[in-house]
């Protein structure tokens, strides 16, 4: 681990200082990776900070009854019905998806139903679901959605219940 | 653009204050431990973005695109989609564009999808949460069923038979 953090912490620093010599000398690749860099630093600095306090709220208040009921073993077709509404309402990307999922799993949801929050929440956004039909038309959207969310859950399942057998347990502690 | 969000996290953070105070106070520790904790995950992730948009701006994907070849054209448009990361505000007028120049909703499709789906980018973060393998499996599966729907897009637009 520890050699890992060193590769790290200089292949960060070769970049930050690449940037900032490119600044300097006017080089402009450099530039426009900064420019990038940016522009997602602001957009994920925008997004994280809500959805991290929305997850801390998360696992104060809700109880672990309550997440086993809906997302867990006994929730039945259920789990995966709430899986995709929660996932509707997920803003950013899949990589709001990831803490949520997490925070879901430690208290109870199963496998299957987070894998299926995971993947709807990549496809089945709503504001992007209707951005997306506002560009290249309600009927590609419809489609989408309709064929996408059925193997979705589908290899949900299938993952699921291949993990489970495994004894697979998402151990890290984030 | 997110301004409800904002909305949304600020209401339920004062009710959650009005009504336990402690347990508020305990809800914001775990928000910052777990963003700060995740957030090295979330650089790495935003350094390789800024690279590969650099390298593969959008005009590049624009013209793989528009391959003539329909088989060719999905299998870049997955390529593309897996390998960077976009907002959707702009994917989606970008997807625009491309579908007044010509290019097939089998293709639009094919890249959307992975666009959205298979994350080479977020593999970073995606690893600290469920660990390599379940990452790299959820990431193959995901750029089959991605496959799959710009099959059946293209059934469905008449572009395939």
């Amino acid at each position: 681990m520890k050699r890992d953090n060193i590769v790290k912490i200089v292949s960060i620093s070769c970049y930050a200082l690449f940037l900032i010599v490119s600044w300097i000398f006017g080089f402009n690749p450099g530039k426009q990776i900064g420019l990038n860099f940016i522009t997602f630093s602001v957009d994920m600095l925008i997004i994280l900070p809500c959805a991290f306090i929305l997850i801390g709220l998360f696992e104060v208040w809700v109880k672990r009854e309550t997440v086993e009921k809906h997302f867990g073993e006994e929730s039945g077709i259920r789990g995966y019905i709430w899986g995709v509404l929660l996932a509707g309402t997920t803003v950013g990307g899949i990589y709001v998806a990831f803490p949520v999922a997490y925070s879901l799993y430690s208290k109870g949801a199963k496998l299957s139903v987070i894998f299926t929050y995971i993947g709807a929440s990549a496809i089945c956004r709503i504001p992007m679901a209707i951005f997306e039909a506002s560009f290249l038309g309600i009927k590609f959207t419809a489609i989408r959605l309709l064929v996408s969310l059925p193997l979705v859950i589908i290899a949900s399942i299938l993952l699921g219940n291949y993990l489970t057998k495994r004894n697979y347990k998402i151990t890290e502690a984030k | 653009m997110h301004y409800y969000l904002y909305g949304i996290a600020g209401l339920a953070l004062l009710v959650s204050f009005i009504v336990n105070r402690e347990k508020t106070l305990k809800a914001v520790k775990i928000a910052a431990k777990r963003f700060v904790n995740i957030l090295p995950a979330f650089l790495t992730m935003i350094i390789l973005v800024s690279i590969v948009l650099f390298l593969i701006p959008d005009k590049v994907i624009a013209n793989y695109l528009g391959s003539d070849n329909k088989f060719f054209g999905v299998l870049f448009a997955s390529f593309f989609g897996s390998i960077t990361l976009m907002p959707g505000f702009i994917a989606f007028p970008l997807c625009g564009i491309l579908l007044k120049k010509g290019v097939l909703y089998m293709v639009l499709a094919a890249f959307t999808t992975t666009l959205m789906m298979v994350g080479v980018l977020t593999y970073p973060i995606e690893k600290e949460y469920f660990g390599i393998k379940v990452t790299i499996i959820r990431n193959i599966i995901s750029f089959f069923i991605a496959l799959v729907i710009a099959v059946m897009i293209g059934i469905f637009f008449g572009e395939i038979f």
